[in-house]
């Protein structure tokens, strides 16, 4: 681990200290530290399933957002064969920021579309932070109605800070783009599944996320706006995003109260970022489950469940 | 000087430089409908209050005081009635009800709207007027976004007209859902409509926006409105659109008298259907 979050601190100082003995035994054969080391590691794997064992929404927000947690690109390489990228909305350009194209899960082939952040600074700027302008949201439509043609299963990756605020975003309608993309999703005659796997950040994530099944990463995050959005406009004051947080309900386990996500995936302990492997392989068994699960079905029966899905989420509350 | 009778006859608008004032769905309805009448379709209750939020005013403090100022129950009004003889259902949005924002019940409004609109095989007309999606209502806010958009599913699938008049101002998940999937979209002069917010594209690209940005004459130059129309006009521009769309004869033109005689309107009606 080399990137700890601001409440991970005290962790790292045990890990640290852990380490600087055991460098210091390399370099002095005489010495045995074993003892007082494991020591150490048995008191920093404790106090890591303590700071996980109940994060904070804000906490949960700094882990949904770990540059080290897995992103679109990790999953697609690990769970997927086949993956053929497909790019470019035909009208404007190829938008890095969404990735998307054909690949089989296990035999069966799916359609893939996500947000990719990228995971250096090279590619973070080459994917805009996994930002999507209307391109990418139309490449993605463009995919969605090619699967919907062939019979392909759609599986979405979510992981956006929200949809890119940019001049030529706009220019080239940034609305309309996202409003499409949700219709798409809710025309499309095949099982449409959502997995947020980080970020869910507000219309930007909608117009990926509007599926038959939404599954959660336990620590990822869904929001109509991200918390420091919120509280500069009704504390107005960024630095209350621990408060903000808290009021919009933004976590997994909350958004399976409501009605809006259908399952809740576990992560590792210590998060996704500390067992990628973990994580990427229990999203390959979550979705391998759904699709099976939601193969057989009409393919009405797949528009109406989807619709009724969301026309349901206008009467539920939490019972606070 | 302008004089409050003259700014409501001309539908607040200002006589003297043209500059669209905010109006009240009621008032809209009233200069909107035939005579000025329409029945309020009803709109299902919601949750109040369903994530229990809190910011530096609770949640309910903010809809009472909303609810006192406006008189309204919530952001949007829908009614159903005539407009040159002609049945549509309409829905406007009330900006001055806590900024627009969209929540559960703008979401029951959109889609009790659509309904109404299919059973009775009427177009729909919807008035859009928001700063977003309703943050005190957290996810439940942002999912009206694809709630909406079933709605105007279920209008496609009728073939019945959809017809959006974006007002000032339009932005966020609003304009990112029902406020864009109109079947011709129509924006009143110099409204506000988009996306992200001027100041966060600011500081995103750290550049001056140009002059017009995100106002309605700039969203036409660049594709994404059908028109701009001044507001006095917008009444007959509905109906001459939404009777095309729907087969229906060309509108009579001058004043016709209030539909008064229930019997004679209801003849009118069916006689419109069957041509």
């Amino acid at each position: 681990m080399n990137h700890y979050l601001e409440f991970e601190k005290p962790l790292a100082e045990i890990e640290g200290k852990a380490e600087e003995l055991r460098a210091l035994a390399r370099s002095n054969e005489e010495m045995d530290v074993e003892e007082e080391a494991a020591a150490l590691d048995k008191k920093a794997a404790d106090l890591l399933v303590d700071l996980y064992k109940d994060l904070t929404p804000w906490r949960k927000c700094q882990v949904a957002r770990h540059p080290d947690r897995p992103h679109c690109k990790d999953y697609i390489e690990a769970l997927f064969t086949e993956y053929t990228p497909l790019a470019g909305d035909r009208n404007f350009a190829d938008d890095h920021a969404v990735m998307g194209g054909l690949a089989r899960l296990g035999d069966v082939p799916v359609m893939v579309i996500g947000h990719e952040k990228g995971n250096d600074t090279k590619s973070r700027i080459s994917r805009n932070f996994g930002m999507a302008r209307p391109e990418g949201y139309r490449k993605a439509i463009r995919l969605m109605e090619m699967a919907d043609k062939f019979g392909l299963p759609i599986i979405t990756l979510v992981d956006t800070p929200g949809a890119y605020p940019g001049r030529g975003a706009e220019e080239r309608g940034q609305s309309e783009a996202i409003a499409r993309s949700t219709e798409k999703c809710l025309q499309v005659k095949v099982p449409l599944i959502s997995v947020i796997i980080g970020e869910g950040g507000s219309g930007g994530a909608v117009a990926f996320a509007t599926g038959n099944r939404i599954l959660m990463l336990e620590h990822s995050v869904y929001s109509v706006i991200s918390p420091e959005g919120c509280a500069s406009i009704l504390w107005k004051d960024a630095e209350k995003m621990r408060e903000a947080a808290e009021a919009l309900r933004l976590t997994a386990q909350d958004l399976r109260k409501l009605g809006v996500a259908d399952g809740i995936i576990s992560e590792p302990v210590g998060g996704a970022q500390r067992d990628r492997h973990a994580v990427i392989e229990a999203v390959g068994d979550a979705l391998r489950a759904a699709v099976s699960e939601l193969k057989d079905l009409d393919k009405s029966d797949l528009v109406k469940d989807r619709r009724q899905k969301y026309l349901d989420l206008g009467s539920k509350g939490l019972a606070a | 000087m302008l004089f409050h009778r003259e700014l409501a006859d001309s539908l607040n608008v200002c006589s003297g430089c043209e500059h669209h004032m905010a109006i009240t769905p009621r008032k809209r309805f009233e200069a909107l409908f035939d005579g000025g009448i329409f029945t309020e379709v009803d709109v299902p209750e919601v949750v109040a209050d369903p994530l229990g939020f809190k910011d530096q005013k609770k949640y309910p403090d903010r809809m009472k005081a909303a609810q006192k100022k406006t008189g309204e129950r919530d952001a949007m009004l829908v009614a159903e009635g005539d407009i040159g003889r002609t049945p549509i259902v309409a829905a406007a949005q009330d900006f001055s009800f806590m900024g627009g924002s969209m929540g559960m019940y703008v979401g029951n409004a959109i889609v009790a709207g659509a309904q109404r609109a299919v059973a009775m095989n009427k177009p729909f007309v919807l008035f859009s007027a928001a700063g977003g999606a309703r943050m005190q209502e957290g996810i439940l806010s942002l999912m009206q976004m694809p709630r909406t958009t079933v709605a105007v599913e279920m209008l496609r699938e009728a073939n019945l007209p959809y017809i959006v008049v974006l007002t000032h101002p339009t932005t966020g998940g609003v304009t990112a859902s029902y406020a864009m999937l109109g079947d011709v979209q129509i924006a009143e002069p110099n409204a506000l409509i988009g996306f992200a917010g001027a100041r966060v594209i600011e500081q995103t690209i750290r550049e001056k926006l140009p002059e017009g940005f995100q106002r309605s004459e700039y969203l036409l130059d660049h594709g994404m409105l059908d028109r701009v129309t001044h507001r006095k006009d917008l009444r007959e521009e509905l109906i001459t659109i939404t009777r095309m769309l729907m087969g229906q004869t060309p509108a009579i033109k001058g004043d016709l008298p209030a539909p008064i005689a229930e019997e004679a309107l209801d003849t009118t009606r069916s006689e419109e259907t069957s041509a």
